[in-house]
């Protein structure tokens, strides 16, 4: 018989190769990042706070954090918008449908961001297919901007999300049992009623789930933003990208990337735990 | 005799010529059923049967592909369920998991627009008749079986409704329970004086819920009636085995009133068969109509396989010489002599004309009851 620490070290051995690259990988990069913002110049000379100083007292790196942050809220809730009525579809269809419509969700997620952005140059471009068929059909006299705006990178970003917010939500409505609906139905409930008393409540939990996603993932979506956004709009991920390798200023970018990535986490973490206290009953389903 | 409490009054409801069918499987096929107001009816049959798609239905969550449905005498089936004023029990109960019971009794009656206090009122008065007033602001989850299924009734008539249907109720309580609560809600249906249609696949609840069970097989009617005339006098081989136990022998008819069984001796069934000499028979002899007795004409001869007590009765089952059981029911008291496996004795049939003969052979029967599993 082994003695027991050994016993335990050895069940531990699998997972080994895995910790070793996450410490690698993730932690040693990350306590690098938080020495470098600790450094008050780029050329790494004395330690102190002051980078952080620095972005609480600058309106404009605020704007920028604050934009980001709302980007992300936004596209979240156009997802979430969009995926309702595609899940309550999803729901109600026979097999082929439900098989359809899983490979159209998931068909985005199959291409590159790069080319799915890419796509949406095309769309909205200047000479792109929206503003071709408005000026040839007469709708509009001249070019509209599309491309380059806050609404066509959300817009852009909601298409590249979708899945993120329409699989949680398609899961949680499968799972509601449909005789709450039909007793909301037998006890004289209108659709819309179903939907706002039973069906929301009771899917909350994918909804916020898909909702946190989509944030996180369309605050720090650096390519489409880039791309679609064309540098115009200045969000914390090309601000990062800008600091470090254009201004190379390592000790304000590392601190930028540690203010970001901490707020997003804190949203994260915040609307989890605010939702797991009020959701109540919901689990019990 | 307690007054009534809904205003409504309970709707008649009668199906005529219904039939339905999902794509190539016909789900019911030709249903008449009148059902008077206040009436309490059971539709009892094997799972498949067609009885939940006559649920749906009747309250509206399903059209059928033909045929008539009509309450009080008015055709209903374009009035869709939310405007049919029917109130639904479910299985699982369904309560809204993340409603008080409050809300979940409230839910009928705030989707009418009722008034604040109307709804309030009437939400006390229904927990007080379900015995719930304790529990107004818990959880669904928070509470029993028993408790979920009160509140799920008392949801169902808070809307006043012209028609209850009650989907296998009992189904999820502990064995226990069942006959407490099948007491407690046939009481409470019968007070309101709803029309409540309750379907279940147990026969037992059937016979102690209702007025009337309906049997279905396979999609159709097999009979109608009380739940005495049910038991008594089944009108099919099916019926008779489904409902309660039964004893079923193998026979011949020789007279207009007489078979000769397969397991030995002739009986006398004391009035016509109404088949022709030399038909096969099957003959169903209920456990409790067969007693120890001594050797004499139309007596069974059979070998004891073994006796097991029951609580209140005691049941033996017998062999006969042509290979087939018999079981006895007997009251336990003292006096009687446990008759011991392997030991010979002689069966009679206490009473001859609750003997039901059928032409079906025994075989048939087992297919069906392959279906029902």
């Amino acid at each position: 018989m082994n003695p027991a620490g050994t016993s335990a070290s050895r069940e531990m051995l699998p997972v080994v190769p895995l910790a070793a690259l996450f410490f690698a990988a993730f932690v040693l990069p990350l306590i690098a990042l938080v020495a470098v913002s600790l450094f008050r110049t780029p050329e790494f000379a004395d330690l102190s706070p002051a980078q952080y100083l620095r972005f609480f007292a600058d309106p404009f790196s605020i704007k920028v954090l604050t934009d980001t942050l709302w980007l992300g809220a936004e596209v979240a809730l156009a997802t979430l918008i969009l995926a309702y009525p595609l899940a309550l579809v999803y729901v109600a269809s026979g097999p082929f449908m439900r098989t359809l419509i899983t490979f159209l969700i998931m068909l985005p997620l199959l291409t590159s961001t790069v080319v799915r952005t890419f796509a949406w140059i095309v769309i909205l471009g200047r000479d792109g297919i929206i503003n071709s068929a408005m000026l040839s059909l007469g709708f509009w006299q001249a070019p509209a901007r599309l491309l380059y705006t806050w609404q066509g990178m959300v817009l852009a970003l909601t298409q590249i999300q979708l899945p993120l917010m329409a699989l949680p939500v398609i899961n949680s409505l499968l799972r509601l049992d449909g005789n709450l609906t039909r007793a909301a139905e037998g006890l004289g409930a209108s659709r819309a009623r179903i939907f706002i008393t039973v069906i929301l409540p009771l899917t909350l939990p994918g909804a916020i789930a898909g909702w946190l996603l989509v944030f996180a993932a369309a605050a720090t979506a650096f390519i489409t933003q880039t791309l679609v956004g064309g540098g115009r709009i200045i969000l914390m991920p090309s601000y990062i990208y800008q600091q470090a390798v254009g201004v190379q200023d390592w000790p304000f970018s590392a601190a930028l990337s540690l203010i970001f990535t901490l707020a997003v986490t804190g949203i994260v973490f915040a609307i989890g735990a605010l939702s797991r206290r009020y959701l109540r009953g919901v689990d019990a389903a | 005799m307690e007054q009534t409490l809904s205003d409504g009054r309970g709707h008649s409801l009668d199906l005529k010529g219904i039939g339905h069918a999902f794509g190539a499987t016909v789900a019911l096929d030709e249903i008449n059923l009148a059902v008077a107001a206040g009436e309490l009816i059971a539709l009892l049959g094997p799972s498949g049967c067609g009885k939940t798609t006559m649920l749906q239905i009747i309250a509206g969550f399903l059209r059928p592909s033909k045929g008539e449905v009509r309450f009080d005498g008015a055709r209903v089936e374009h009035i869709p369920a939310n405007r049919r004023r029917i109130g639904m029990v479910f299985q699982n109960y369904a309560l809204f998991p993340h409603l008080t019971v409050f809300e979940n009794v409230a839910y009928g009656l705030r989707a009418r627009k009722a008034a604040k206090d109307v709804v309030a009122a009437k939400v006390e008065q229904m927990l007080g008749l379900a015995q719930m007033a304790a529990y107004a602001r818990r959880l669904p989850g928070e509470l029993s079986g028993g408790q979920q299924q009160r509140v799920a009734l008392a949801r169902a008539l808070a809307i006043d409704p012209g028609l209850v249907l009650l989907d296998e109720p009992f189904s999820a309580l502990d064995k226990n329970l069942r006959l407490d609560m099948q007491i407690e809600i046939k009481s409470l249906l019968k007070t309101f004086g709803v029309t409540s249609i309750i379907v279940t696949h147990d026969q037992e609840e059937a016979l102690s819920m209702a007025d009337r069970i309906v049997v279905l097989n396979k999609g159709r009617i097999e009979q109608i009636d009380s739940p005495d005339a049910l038991y008594d006098r089944p009108a099919s081989l099916f019926i008779s085995s489904f409902i309660g136990h039964t004893n079923l022998l193998r026979g011949t008819v020789t007279e207009t009133d007489r078979v000769q069984l397969d397991a030995g001796p002739e009986i006398d069934l004391g009035r016509s068969v109404q088949r022709r000499r030399g038909t096969p028979v099957t003959i169903s002899v209920r456990p409790e109509n067969i007693a120890f007795g001594a050797e004499r004409p139309g007596a069974i001869p059979v070998t004891i396989r073994a006796t097991v007590p029951l609580g209140a009765v005691s049941v033996t089952e017998g062999i006969t010489a042509s290979g087939e059981a018999v079981k006895i029911s007997q009251a336990r008291a003292a006096g009687i002599a446990k008759a011991q496996t392997g030991d010979a004795a002689w069966l009679s049939i206490n009473d001859t004309s609750r003997v039901s003969v059928f032409s079906t052979p025994i075989d048939d029967l087992s297919k069906h009851q392959q279906r029902s599993v």
